[in-house]
């Protein structure tokens, strides 16, 4: 499970992949966050920003609350 | 203060080429008559088209009555598609073709699986190239009709390994279709396909012209109702003016083509190579030496694609993106979203005849600050 859940749900690319390069630093180095975004350029981009960042991208699900992703902060 | 207009989108449509303007106001005068009638003005007509044909098909090394030139390079994709699936239904009804074709091919083969066919994507690597392996087993399957491969990627400029494409479709017995409309006039596209398509605005001819080669003895049906003009090919009355200029235009590109791209190589190689140095965070995209001559494409973190390509706009640079924000579904690019890299902040930019070294250089001056400038207005500097 994740340890905290970003509800971008409505934002347009880039402003998911903002919102998680701005909370991931303020969280302990293991941390898993949650991003539920509903553009579906953030199944490119947050994955994309994961690989230029050197964060682990754990994956995407389909919950409830539509396509989610996890990131986890690795450094 | 207006900026001087520099035009760096090629890619989608090149400026008319000085020899299509000149063939164009000639053939006006002359070329406006049915070329399929038995009078004088139809006979000039008819000699206009034959030339136009005959001097297309020498610059692609195919025989004149392979050739049909079309409405649009759209229009030739579609019947390219559609066509040779037709002509092979007994064979199957499966259309291979990569994650990456332009939208012209995947709409052609949406309405092949909404008709009941099957269509099977192969995917390409992170550079944007096809995935060779995957290919050839996808076309060794059973029930595979066609196959659909473009030449090289028309929004980040990877060039696609058609030869071995080619020997795996030969193999198959699976006749294949290039889409070559970023590579005609520009670059040679290997053998091995049995139908090509271009189009005359992408070379600078004229809009509203595009070229549907079917080689000989390739199993191909014409998916419009029956109609003699143009081999039976494309139905309708041609733009002639348009097809001569086309061609005309054609010869001329084909002749610099070698001379044009090396000198268009470089300053791609220099776009490259400047903006990964002196723009942050940015994702320049395919494949850094298989790669057209003339078009080079890169993603800004953070920054919004149309927001940027208006300022550039007000700079007076004209680019094109793939970004979501920029297309009218609202959906990032089936190319970028396929390589899995940086969506947003996409710019595509491509060169062409009247690309100086000076308006790339004024490009490359000005875009770190327009970048810097939206990220210190979008609050994200230092993220």
């Amino acid at each position: 499970m994740p340890d905290e859940v970003l509800d971008c749900r409505g934002q347009r690319c880039p402003l998911p992949v903002i919102a998680v390069a701005r909370r991931l630093p303020e969280l302990p180095v293991g941390t898993v966050v949650r991003v539920l975004a509903d553009d579906p350029a953030a199944a490119v981009d947050i994955p994309a920003w994961c690989r230029m960042r050197g964060q682990e991208f754990v994956g995407q699900i389909t919950g409830p609350d539509g396509p989610a992703y996890d990131v986890r902060r690795r450094h | 203060m207006s900026a001087t207009p520099v035009y760096l989108d090629a890619a989608t449509a090149t400026p008319l080429h000085p020899v299509a303007r000149q063939a164009l106001l000639a053939a006006f005068e002359d070329g406006w008559a049915d070329p399929g009638k038995l009078y004088t003005q139809a006979r000039r007509a008819r000699q206009l088209l034959d030339a136009a044909r005959a001097a297309a098909a020498e610059v692609l090394g195919v025989r004149p009555d392979e050739l049909s030139f079309t409405p649009s390079g759209t229009m030739a994709a579609h019947a390219a598609v559609l066509g040779g699936l037709a002509g092979r239904r007994r064979a199957g009804r499966t259309l291979v073709h990569s994650a990456i074709e332009h939208s012209a091919v995947l709409h052609a083969a949406e309405r092949h699986v909404a008709d009941g066919g099957d269509a099977v994507s192969v995917p390409v690597d992170r550079l944007g190239r096809l995935d060779v392996d995957a290919w050839s087993a996808a076309v060794r399957a059973p029930g595979v009709a066609f196959a659909a491969l473009i030449s090289a990627s028309h929004e980040v400029g990877t060039v696609q390994p058609v030869a071995e494409a080619a020997a795996a479709c030969a193999d198959a017995g699976v006749p294949l279709h290039v889409d070559a409309a970023q590579s005609v006039g520009r670059v040679p596209v290997p053998a091995g396909w049995s139908v090509l398509t271009a189009s005359a605005h992408k070379w600078g001819g004229p809009a509203g012209v595009g070229l549907l080669v079917v080689r000989k003895g390739t199993r191909w049906e014409s998916p419009y109702p029956a109609d003699e003009r143009e081999s039976g090919r494309t139905p309708g009355a041609l733009n002639l003016p348009a097809v001569v200029a086309a061609a005309a235009s054609l010869r001329a590109v084909a002749a610099d083509a070698a001379a044009e791209a090396a000198r268009l190589a470089p300053l791609v190689d220099r776009i490259r190579a400047r903006v990964a140095a002196e723009v942050p965070d940015v994702e320049v995209v395919g494949d850094p030496e298989r790669r057209l001559p003339h078009l080079v494409t890169f993603s800004c973190l953070y920054v919004d694609g149309e927001a940027l390509l208006h300022a550039l706009d007000r700079r007076g640079f004209a680019v094109s993106s793939g970004s979501s924000c920029t297309s009218s579904t609202l959906r990032p690019s089936h190319v970028l979203e396929a390589m899995g890299v940086l969506s947003h902040g996409n710019v595509r930019v491509s060169l062409h005849r009247e690309t100086s070294e000076a308006d790339v250089e004024r490009f490359l001056a000005e875009l770190p600050g327009i970048v810097a400038d939206l990220r210190a207005e979008a609050g994200v500097v230092g993220l």
